[in-house]
C-alpha cells in the first residue's frame, strides 16, 4: 500500500500518525460532514448531491484513501445559519466527522466557518461566494472552492471595459451578494475606464422582484450598458419583462452567473441573446476530463450535469487529494495539506490550487456570450478564465485578510 | 420623462391586479371563517404549477391556454375544499388562531409534494396566445399581457361584487362576515357556507397563480414569497373588505413602482412600512370596520387553574431530569438541550401576551433577534464580555417593546398581530440593510461565551438557570394581581375599565415584559450559536414561536413549555433523519392539530378533568 504512494506523502503520513498516537481507529471509513440548504435551494443542490455521490463512489471503487473508504453525512440547514451551526455541532460530536464541507448561502458559510474556527475543525466551503469568507473574516480553518464575487466581477469587467458603453445601470438582488457584486463592478470598471457613468441602480428583494417596475425604472434612465446580478426566478421574470419591453435592444448586458445551466435552462427559448456572462458551457466543453465527467454523470442520472455538479465533484476531489496528502485526519495535518494543494477539476482544465495566502482556490469560470440554439440558451464564444488571473496581488490580499 | 412615469404607473397597476387576485381570496375566507389561512400561498403556487402542467400538455392555442388556466383554478378550488372538509372543519371550535397551525402544516406538506411532482428546476410557462407582444404607449413599449392583467383586477372585483350583492348566497356570506352567530341562529347551513366560501377563495388563489404563468417562472418559493404580501394587502384594506383589498393592492403597487425610482433599496420593507403607517392611523385598515357587536366576541376563556399537585410533581420531575441527566450526555445532546431551554423561554414569553394578554403577535422574533443583536453589537463594537452582553440583550429588546408595544397594544386581534409583524419586519430589514453596523445578512460572527462558560455543560446550566428562572417569573406574574388584571382586560375590557383598570397600560407593561423575556432568550441564543444573523428575527422564527404556543395549548399556562419541548425536539429529529422532513413535519403537525385541538396540554387537562 505504501509503495503506491509518493514518498513524501508516505513520510508525511507516517509523521502525522506518530504525532497523534491512535486517536481514531485507522481502519474505519473517513467521514465528511456535508451541510447545505438542500430543501431551500433544490435547483442547485439536487445536481450537487448527485455528483457528490458519484465522486464518492468513484473514490471508494478505486480503493478509497489508503484503503479507507470515505463516507458522507448529509445535513439540511433549510437556509438558516443557526440550524447549520447546530448540525455542525452534531456532525463533529456525534457523527465524528473528520471535516466539514458545503454551504450554499453566504451567511451559512460564514456561520460554519466561524464554528470551524472556534472548534478547530477543517471546513471546506464549496459554494458560498462572499468575499468575506476568505478575506475580511477569513480564518485558518476555512477554505473556499468557487471563484468569489470579486473574481467573477473581475472576469466580467475585463469584457465590459472593451464595450463602447459609457452609461451603465445595475440591477442586483437586495442582499450582501448583490450589493458587493455591484460595488466591485463599479469600482473595477471605473478603474479600467475612468469615464464610465452609473446612471441607475435597482435592488429588488431576492425572490420577489417586481419585474415590470424594475425594468421600466432601468429603461427610464436610458443606459448604454446593464450589469445584472439577479438569478433564478428573479432573472426569469426580469428577462421576460425586459425582452417584451425592449430593454435589452441596442444595449450591452453583462450578467453574473447567467451562463450556468441552473439559470439558463429554465429560460428555455426565451433565453436572452448576446449577453456577456459567466457560466458553464457543459455541452460544448470537450476537454478529456470533462467529457468523461459529463458522460459518467449522464449515464448515472440520465440528465446533464449542472454547475452545482461540478462544484460538488471538485469539492470531493479536493478533499480526497488533501486526505491522500495529509495521510491522516488530524486537523492541523489536513490544513497543512490543503494549503497549496493542487487537484484536478471536472472542467478538465489546468489543475486547481488552494492558495496558501488566503485559502481561496484558483478554480475559474467560463466567460462567453449567450445565444439560442435549437430552442434553448447556450454559451458561445466562451473561454476559460483561470481564477488565478482574477485575484488581487498578494500585497492587497494581505491587507484584506486578517493576518496571524 | 412623462411617458416613463406613465408607464411606470401602468406597471404598478399590473402588479396591483395580480396582488389583488390573491388577496381577494384571502380576505373572503377570513371574513367568513376568521381563519388566518397560511396555506393561501400554497394554493396560489399550486394554481401556477397545475396551469403549467395543463397548458403545456393541452394543444396550443386559445382554448388550450385559457382552458388550462381556468381548469387549474377549479382544481385548486377542489383542493381547498378538501383542506376545509378534512382539516379545518374539525377545528373551528379550537381557540382563536389555532387553525393557523393546521394551515402551516399544509404549507410544509405542499412544499415537498410540489418538489416531488414538479422537480427542483424553475418552470417557464408559455406566453398567452394573442397577448405575446407589446403596444407602444407614447413611444414606450408596454406588454399586452400586462394591460390584460390591469383589466382583470377590476373585472374580478366587479364580478365578486355582483356575486355578493345580487345572489342569495352572496348575501348570506356578507351577513356571516358581519355576524356569524346571528346567521347561524337564523338557520343558515354554516358548514355549507364555509365550504363554498373556501372553494371560492381557493379558486381565486389558484387563478391568481395561474395568471402569473405568462409573466413569471413557476418555482417552489412562490408560496412564501406571496403570502406575507397578500396578508399585508388584506390588513391594509381592512379584513374581509373586498374594495379595501383592491384599494390596498393599488396603493402598494403604485408605491412600489414609484418608490424604487427614489429608494432602490426600499424593496425589502416597503409593504410593511405602509402597513405600519396605515394601522397606526386607521386601526381597522382603510375600509375595515370594527367588530360589529359585543355578542359576536369570542367565548370567555376559563380561568387558569393553579397547578395541581400532579402538575407540580411532573414539573419538578422534569426539572430534576434537566438538572441531573446532562452531565452524562454527549456534547451534541447538550447543544440541543440548551436550544430547547432557550425555546421554552421564547415560547413562554410569547404566551404571556398571547394567552393572558389575549393579543397574538406575528412578530415576536423581533425581540428575540434584538436581544441577540444587543449582545452581539456590544461584543463586536466594544468587545464587551458575555456577562455584559447578556445584560444588554433584555435591555435592547425591552426598549423595542416600549416603543413598538405602545403602538401595538392599542389594536386588537389580527390587526394587532399584523402590526407586530410590521415592526418585526422593519427591525429585520434594519439589521439586514445597515451593513456598517450590523454586518447585513452576513451577520456578526465571533459572539462566543466568556472562558468560564465555554464548556457546553456550564453554558447549558447557565441557560437553564436563566430560562427556567425567567419562565417561572412570567408564571408568577400570571398568577399575581397583575396577571388577573391582564386577563380581566382581555375577557371584559369594558368592565375592567369601569372598575378603574387602565387596560392600555396593563397590556403595554405585559408587552414589555414579554419583549424582555424574549430578549433574554435571544441573548442566550446568540452566545450558544456564536453568531447572529437577521434570520433570528425573520418571519419563520416568529412562526416557530406561534407554533410552539399553539401546539402546547394557548389556553393553558404550561402549554408553551410543553409545546416548545415537543416542537423543537420533533423538528430537530426530523430535519436530521429525513430528506423529506418538511413533509413529515407537516403531517405530524396536521395529525396533532386533528387529535389535540386544544393543544397538547389542553388535551391533557381535559383528560384529567374527565377522570374526576
Amino acid at each position: 500500500m505504501t509503495i503506491a504512494l509518493p514518498r513524501r506523502a508516505a513520510l508525511l503520513g507516517a509523521a502525522a500518525t506518530l504525532a497523534t498516537p491512535a486517536v481514531h481507529a485507522q481502519e474505519g471509513p473517513i467521514r465528511i460532514g456535508e451541510i447545505n440548504s438542500y430543501s431551500a435551494q433544490p435547483a442547485f443542490l439536487t445536481p450537487y448531491r448527485n455528483a457528490w455521490m458519484m465522486a464518492q463512489d468513484e473514490v471508494n471503487a478505486a480503493g478509497g484513501i489508503n484503503g479507507r473508504r470515505i463516507e458522507t453525512v448529509f445535513r439540511d440547514d433549510g437556509g438558516r445559519p443557526e440550524d447549520a451551526v447546530r448540525h455542525a455541532g452534531e456532525l463533529v460530536n456525534n457523527e465524528r466527522v473528520a471535516l466539514l464541507s458545503g454551504g450554499f448561502l453566504s451567511n451559512v458559510g460564514l456561520a460554519v466557518a466561524d464554528f470551524a474556527n472556534q472548534n478547530r475543525r477543517l471546513y471546506v466551503a464549496s459554494e458560498p461566494l462572499t468575499d468575506a469568507l476568505v478575506w475580511a473574516r477569513g480564518n485558518r480553518f476555512t477554505f473556499r472552492l468557487r471563484p468569489s464575487t470579486y473574481m467573477q466581477c473581475a472576469m466580467l469587467v475585463e469584457e465590459a471595459a472593451k464595450l463602447p458603453a459609457r452609461r451603465w445601470a445595475t440591477v442586483a438582488p437586495n442582499y450582501e451578494y448583490g450589493q458587493s457584486a455591484v460595488r466591485w463592478f463599479k469600482e473595477l470598471l471605473t478603474r479600467a475606464k475612468p469615464d464610465v457613468q452609473f446612471v441607475a441602480e435597482q435592488f429588488p428583494a431576492l425572490g420577489r422582484i417586481d419585474a415590470g417596475a424594475t425594468v421600466q425604472a432601468l429603461a427610464g434612465a436610458n443606459p448604454e450598458g446593464i450589469f445584472n446580478v439577479t438569478f433564478g426566478a428573479d432573472l426569469t421574470n426580469f428577462v421576460r419583462q425586459g425582452s417584451t419591453r425592449g430593454l435589452f435592444e441596442r444595449r450591452s448586458v453583462v450578467s453574473l452567473l447567467t451562463g450556468e445551466p441552473e439559470y439558463l435552462d429554465p429560460l428555455g427559448d426565451e433565453a436572452p441573446e448576446g449577453w456577456i456572462v459567466t457560466g458553464y458551457p457543459w455541452e460544448e466543453l470537450n476537454t478529456e476530463g470533462h467529457t468523461r465527467f459529463r458522460e459518467n454523470y449522464r449515464r448515472r442520472f440520465n440528465t446533464h450535469p449542472r454547475l452545482g455538479s461540478v462544484v460538488a465533484y471538485d469539492t470531493v476531489s479536493a478533499i480526497v487529494g488533501m486526505l491522500r496528502k495529509s495521510g491522516g485526519t488530524e486537523t492541523d495535518a489536513m490544513i497543512e495539506a490543503m494549503r497549496g494543494l493542487t487537484f484536478p477539476t471536472a472542467f478538465g482544465e489546468a489543475e486547481v490550487e488552494f492558495r496558501a495566502i488566503d485559502h481561496q482556490s484558483t478554480l475559474g469560470a467560463y466567460i462567453g456570450r449567450t445565444a439560442l440554439r435549437r430552442g434553448r440558451g447556450v454559451m458561445v464564444d466562451w473561454r476559460y478564465a483561470d481564477g488565478r488571473n482574477y485575484l488581487p496581488t498578494d500585497e492587497v490580499v494581505r491587507t484584506l485578510r486578517p493576518q496571524g | 420623462m412623462f411617458e416613463n412615469l406613465l408607464v411606470q404607473g401602468l406597471s404598478g397597476l399590473a402588479s396591483a391586479s395580480s396582488l389583488f387576485l390573491v388577496a381577494s381570496g384571502l380576505t373572503v375566507i377570513f371574513g367568513v371563517t376568521r381563519i388566518v389561512n397560511f396555506a393561501h400561498g400554497s394554493l396560489y403556487m399550486m394554481g401556477a404549477y397545475l396551469s403549467w402542467t395543463l397548458v403545456t400538455a393541452l394543444p396550443r392555442g386559445h382554448l388550450g391556454f385559457w382552458g388550462g388556466v381556468l381548469v387549474a383554478a377549479l382544481i385548486v378550488g377542489v383542493i381547498g375544499v378538501l383542506i376545509e372538509v378534512l382539516l379545518l372543519r374539525r377545528i373551528y371550535k379550537a381557540p382563536e388562531l389555532f387553525q393557523l397551525l393546521g394551515t402551516f402544516g399544509v404549507v410544509l406538506i405542499v412544499q415537498d409534494v410540489a418538489l416531488m411532482i414538479w422537480g427542483p428546476q424553475d418552470l417557464l410557462g408559455p406566453r398567452a396566445p394573442g397577448l405575446r407582444g407589446a403596444v407602444e404607449i407614447l413611444g414606450v413599449r408596454f406588454p399586452l399581457y400586462e394591460l390584460f392583467l390591469i383589466a382583470v383586477g377590476p373585472v374580478v372585483l366587479g364580478l365578486l361584487w355582483l356575486l355578493f350583492h345580487r345572489t342569495r348566497w352572496g348575501t348570506t356570506v356578507r351577513a356571516a362576515t358581519a355576524d356569524r352567530e346571528m346567521v347561524g341562529a337564523l338557520g343558515v347551513n354554516q358548514r355549507m357556507l364555509f365550504t363554498t366560501v373556501f372553494f371560492l377563495g381557493s379558486v381565486l388563489a389558484g387563478l391568481g397563480g395561474a395568471l402569473q404563468l405568462p409573466r413569471e417562472s413557476v418555482n417552489l418559493q412562490m408560496d412564501l414569497a406571496i403570502i406575507a404580501e397578500a396578508f399585508v394587502v388584506v390588513v391594509i384594506g381592512g379584513l374581509g373588505s373586498l374594495p379595501g383589498a383592491f384599494l390596498a393592492a393599488l396603493l402598494l403597487g403604485q408605491l412600489q413602482a414609484f418608490g424604487i425610482l427614489i429608494f432602490p433599496k426600499i424593496t425589502l420593507v416597503l409593504a410593511f412600512l405602509v402597513m405600519a403607517v396605515v394601522l397606526v392611523v386607521r386601526p381597522h385598515g382603510l375600509l375595515g370596520r370594527p367588530p360589529a357587536s359585543a355578542h359576536a366576541a369570542h367565548v370567555v376563556e376559563p380561568p387558569y387553574p393553579p397547578a395541581t399537585p400532579l402538575v407540580r410533581y411532573l414539573g419538578f420531575a422534569a426539572l430534576a431530569l434537566a438538572v441531573l441527566v446532562p452531565p452524562f450526555m454527549g456534547e451534541f445532546a447538550l447543544i440541543v438541550f440548551t436550544e430547547i431551554a432557550i425555546m421554552v423561554l421564547f415560547a413562554a414569553s410569547l404566551h404571556f401576551i398571547m394567552g393572558p394578554g389575549g393579543m397574538a403577535s406575528f412578530g415576536h422574533a423581533a425581540y428575540f433577534g434584538l436581544g441577540a443583536y444587543g449582545a452581539a453589537l456590544l461584543a463586536k463594537h466594544f468587545a464587551a464580555p458575555m456577562e455584559l452582553g447578556l445584560f444588554a440583550a433584555p435591555l435592547m429588546a425591552g426598549f423595542a417593546g416600549v416603543v413598538f408595544g405602545w403602538f401595538c397594544v392599542r389594536l386588537s386581534g389580527v390587526y394587532a398581530a399584523m402590526l407586530t409583524l410590521a415592526f418585526a419586519q422593519i427591525a429585520w430589514s434594519t439589521a439586514f440593510q445597515w451593513v456598517e453596523v450590523t454586518g447585513g445578512d452576513n451577520g456578526i460572527l465571533g459572539v462566543w461565551p466568556s472562558a468560564w462558560a465555554q464548556p457546553k455543560l456550564v453554558y447549558y446550566y447557565l441557560a437553564l438557570v436563566l430560562c427556567v428562572g425567567v419562565t417561572l417569573l412570567l408564571r408568577r406574574a400570571i398568577f399575581a394581581p397583575f396577571g388577573y388584571a391582564l386577563r380581566a382586560g382581555r375577557d371584559s375590557p369594558l368592565r375592567a375599565e369601569a372598575i378603574g383598570m387602565d387596560g392600555f397600560r396593563i397590556r403595554w407593561v405585559a408587552f414589555i415584559f414579554a419583549a424582555i423575556a424574549a430578549g433574554v432568550a435571544g441573548g442566550l441564543f446568540a452566545y450558544a450559536k456564536g453568531s447572529v444573523f437577521p434570520t433570528y428575527m425573520a418571519i419563520p422564527r416568529s412562526v416557530d414561536a406561534l407554533l410552539m404556543v399553539l401546539l402546547g395549548g394557548v389556553q393553558t399556562v404550561s402549554g408553551p413549555i410543553v409545546g416548545a419541548l415537543a416542537y423543537t425536539w420533533i423538528h430537530e429529529q426530523l430535519m436530521r433523519s429525513f430528506d423529506l422532513w418538511r413533509l413529515f413535519l407537516g403531517s405530524v403537525i396536521v395529525a396533532l392539530v386533528l387529535f389535540f385541538p386544544q393543544g397538547l396540554v389542553g388535551a391533557a387537562q381535559r383528560l384529567t378533568e374527565r377522570r374526576k
